[in-house]
């Protein structure tokens, strides 16, 4: 009997069990490293995916872990869904983080419904001008914008560093980390006793405003139709360059969002490694989601339940937390094989 | 006093310029056969990790050395399965990739050594003078041998690629995967060798920080060392001769900007250290027109 391979385009089953599939491969592939750790997967697993939902605390912290993650995610499908490799998510997040402290230090005496407003348009306005000069190079003289965003991340973390440590660095300590914002530029809490801010709420706005942009709206056609191939696009006669710039530098802002309420809603001073990550963590919620924007909230949801879980398997297993980090790179690398792997049968020849 | 300073700046350059070389030619590699490799800031973490912990366990810095490249090589396979057999979008992979190492690797770390108050150390490769006794040119050449490795790859690199039948084959891949397939190239092969040739290069970039510069491992030991080489090889145009010119700049500055933080000199080093980036990103805007991308870069061959 022999076997061959055939490509065969899959079944719309198919594609909605890839999330399913990909976390159960995923498991079966970290479960020989837990194994070789020395600890029991099935413990592992339970405290990645149950212990952080039975109780309160930790339930709230996922949605805690949730809220940037919401955003870089949101922040990766714009500019991927326009065919705009936008790999500055860090960056942007960053720049974001950046200016809201700067004006969470400013805002003192303005009543708060004045100064939480200013800090959600200084967040994102931030994000969009980091990404502002690679959308602008792409446009206009087209320099991948591959490495122009990625080189704009280590720019930008130049720069915080340089801030704090000439302006910012703490008197006190020495420590390079900025004085606190002021308390009437600080996110409200939404739930008491818990560090689950407003940033939550305005994570799933942001959401459900890409969905309808994408989905129902003529600029949503076009970035889909320029994502599909530019040339193509072109002929169709849409502005080819207007719509990747929009889609670049609102991507850009969605990261800086992720970036300013992280500030006013979580650590309300700036510190170098304030980002550890969190913007190319949107590349993995992203493409968990299948670059579907409402997919984003199951996805973000399930890293942040990763994120969270990590802390507990490593208290109660002894393993490093960076199984968490390594579980969910898995999980990224193992959904793009599988979006591929489903269009494939084994047939009997 | 000013020679001195000028002979250690020197001295510094080569000793700095040697992981770029090392992950710039592994990218090289890569990119010419039609893979961009955005995993290269993890391999070499991977390379850094691997490199100083089984050196730490055997005692041996050779033989660390070589479980570095067999990491390396291995990676550089698991970046072909996805890109090169799957065809999955090679900016994700690479970027997933990058996470996915450098996170296994801290894992690896915390499981051997634990959250130890003294990281552990080693000691590292010793310098080689061959110009000892001479002024200036025996402390300027006082290096390691990986330096004086990594500068002799750079022409033989350019050769295989350019003079060899490997090297046009890899080419013919990443110019024109369908014309290569058609006149009997295995496309799939090439384009995985190149990556576990690739994988093998940073690595060694990437052993060179913790078992030559460090003699320890630190969590910031790559500090996007990696994505420098990926600006580097747009600096180089694809070229390996470029590569010198670029990793030496590139080098000479770094070396230059750690020099003057040494003395003291007030300067806002933190800002100095963007100007490589700034630079390179005006060089891609300026050469965006006629550099000689490889023509099948980023483009996954599937064959029907």
């Amino acid at each position: 009997m022999k076997f061959k391979i055939v490509k065969v385009p899959a079944t719309i089953w198919m594609r909605v069990l890839i999330p399913v599939l990909s976390i159960l491969v995923t498991f079966i592939i970290t479960s020989i490293l837990i194994l070789i750790a020395g600890g029991n997967p099935l413990e592992a697993y339970y405290y990645f995916l149950i212990a952080p939902l039975s109780d309160r605390v930790s339930a709230l912290e996922v949605l805690v872990k949730a809220t940037p993650l919401l955003l870089t995610g949101a922040c990766a499908i714009f500019a991927f869904t326009a065919g705009y490799w936008n790999i500055g998510g860090e960056g942007q997040f960053l720049a974001g983080a950046f200016a809201a402290t700067g004006a969470g230090i400013m805002l003192v005496d303005v009543p708060p419904a004045v100064s939480i407003p200013v800090m959600i348009l200084v967040s994102f306005l931030a994000g969009a001008l980091w990404a502002l000069i690679p959308a602008w190079l792409k446009a206009k003289l087209a320099v991948d914008e591959v490495v122009t965003t990625l080189l704009f991340n280590s720019i930008i973390l130049f720069i915080i560093a340089y801030t704090l440590n000439n302006f910012w660095r703490n008197p006190l300590t020495g420590w390079p980390q900025s004085p606190e914002i002021s308390e009437t530029a600080h996110f409200l809490r939404l739930i008491p006793r818990s560090r689950l801010h407003m940033g939550f709420l305005v994570a799933l706005v942001v959401i459900v405003i890409e969905w309808f942009v994408l989905a129902r709206t003529s600029l949503g056609l076009k970035m889909r139709a320029l994502g599909m191939g530019k040339t193509a696009a072109r002929f169709a006669g849409i502005n080819v360059n207007g719509t990747l710039f929009i889609a670049a530098l609102v991507s850009g802002g969605f990261a800086g969002l992720a970036g300013g309420g992280d500030i006013a809603g979580i650590h309300f001073h700036l510190i170098e490694a304030v980002a550890s990550g969190l913007g190319y963590s949107g590349i993995i919620v992203a493409m968990f989601a299948a670059l579907n924007p409402l997919a984003v909230i199951p996805s973000a949801l399930f890293i942040g339940l990763i994120d969270t879980g990590a802390q507990g398997v490593s208290r109660a297993l002894g393993l490093p937390t960076y199984l968490g980090d390594t579980v969910q790179t898995t999980l990224l690398l193992v959904t793009l094989a599988m979006f591929v792997l489903v269009n494939y049968r084994i047939k009997k020849v | 006093m000013e020679n001195i300073f000028i002979v250690g700046l020197l001295a510094a350059t080569l000793r700095v310029a040697t992981p770029l070389i090392f992950g710039t030619l592994g990218e090289l590699f890569s990119e010419r056969s039609g893979v961009l490799n955005l995993g290269i800031e993890g391999i070499m973490f991977l390379g850094a990790f691997v490199g100083f912990t089984a050196a730490k366990l055997t005692g041996s810095l050779w033989l660390g050395l070589l479980m570095a490249i067999i990491a390396g090589v291995i990676a550089g396979l698991v970046m072909a399965l996805l890109t090169v057999r799957l065809g999955v979008n090679q900016h994700v992979s690479g970027l997933g990739l990058t996470l996915l190492w450098t996170a296994l690797s801290l894992f690896g770390f915390r499981m051997i050594f634990g959250e130890p108050s003294v990281m552990p150390s080693i000691s590292t490769f010793p310098t080689i003078s061959p110009f000892e006794g001479v002024p200036y040119l025996g402390t300027i050449f006082e290096q390691r041998l990986l330096t004086y490795i990594a500068f002799a790859l750079i022409p033989l690199v350019g050769w295989i690629i350019n003079r060899t039948r490997f090297g046009l084959n890899i080419r013919a891949v990443g110019e024109n995967p369908e014309a290569a397939d058609a006149a009997g190239l295995n496309v799939y092969r090439i384009r995985t060798q190149s990556q576990m040739i690739g994988g093998a290069l940073m690595a060694v970039g990437g052993a060179f920080l913790s078992q030559a510069m460090l003699g320890a491992m630190s969590f910031g030991i790559i500090s996007g060392r990696g994505w420098v080489c990926i600006a580097l090889i747009i600096f180089a145009n694809w070229k390996a001769i470029g590569v010198l010119w670029g990793s030496l700049l590139f080098g000479g500055f770094f070396a230059l900007q750690l020099a003057l933080q040494a003395t003291g000199i007030k300067l806002p080093y933190e800002l100095l250290m963007t100007l490589p980036y700034i630079v390179t990103i005006l060089a891609l805007t300026i050469a965006g027109r006629n550099v000689s991308v490889p023509s099948a870069l980023l483009k996954p061959y599937q064959r029907e």
